[in-house]
């Protein structure tokens, strides 16, 4: 299942849907660093709102998502992390340390646009 | 005796998948919460992640428990991929061998009330997790 990604303006929204595999994680990693190469954008909105599990892979690969964009000068901001999810990700010791979250698409921008300012 | 009882066989990260989904809807239909199903369908997740790792190919096997007062779910995990040498060692957060983030089993350990692995090297691993329903 692949993940649609959107453009809007400098910032490119990928929303997960339930139920990704490994393999569709991956592919979402390289769309998304090529992506945001190719639109010249500033920053990346990945949400997970629909997500019912978070594991240990899928959390490596987001951090390597938001790192990987990062060194490319751009933002990673994740949103829609699931109360459920986010208790489950504690127990299991994922933290997403050193990435940005937001609670949802809306603040997500709001983050986004709060730090293009400060980058000017 | 367990009513039901849900074999899936791992093999791919498509099985991950199929096995946490089942496993969710099997605890959902125990009469697990939706945040306690999360954490099952977590557990089970990383077990199914660790036979397609370590071991290539596997099994899952979903079931009820029937206690006198409680019910539960168990989860058994089973492959006969190349064991785990040491198991206190792996048990220990941080701590993999394949370059993952090695928080699996003590992560499991924390999402389900009892756990168990049988473990030795050349042949396989068996993990078996419960979660009672509070």
């Amino acid at each position: 299942m692949e993940v649609p990604i959107l453009k809007q303006g400098a910032v490119l929204i990928a929303t997960f849907q339930a139920a990704l595999s490994d393999a569709d994680l991956n592919h979402l990693r390289s769309a998304l660093v090529q992506q945001v190469v190719r639109f010249r954008s500033r920053g990346v909105i990945v949400d997970v709102t629909a997500m019912d599990v978070m594991d240990s892979f899928a959390s490596r690969t987001l951090r390597e998502i938001a790192h990987m964009i990062r060194l490319r000068g751009a933002e990673t901001v994740i949103v829609g992390i699931q109360p459920e999810v986010a208790f489950a990700m504690v127990q299991l010791g994922l933290t997403l340390e050193g990435v940005a979250t937001a609670l949802d698409l809306e603040e997500g921008l709001a983050y986004l646009n709060q730090k293009f300012k400060t980058m000017k | 005796m367990a009513r039901v009882e849900i074999l899936v066989t791992i093999s791919s990260d498509q099985d991950i998948v199929v096995a946490r989904q089942k496993g969710r809807s099997l605890a959902l239909e125990l009469g697990f919460s939706s945040g306690d199903a999360t954490l099952i369908a977590t557990a089970i997740s990383e077990l199914a992640r660790n036979i397609v790792s370590y071991a290539g190919s596997g099994q899952i096997a979903l079931k009820d428990v029937q206690g006198s007062t409680r019910v539960g779910i168990t989860v058994a995990a089973s492959d006969n991929g190349p064991g785990i040498p040491n198991v206190s060692q792996a048990l220990r957060d941080g701590f993999s061998t394949s370059g993952s983030l090695g928080l699996g089993l003590p992560g499991v350990r924390r999402l389900m009330d009892e756990f168990e692995i049988v473990s030795k090297p050349g042949q396989g691993t068996n993990v078996v997790v419960k979660k009672w329903r509070p």
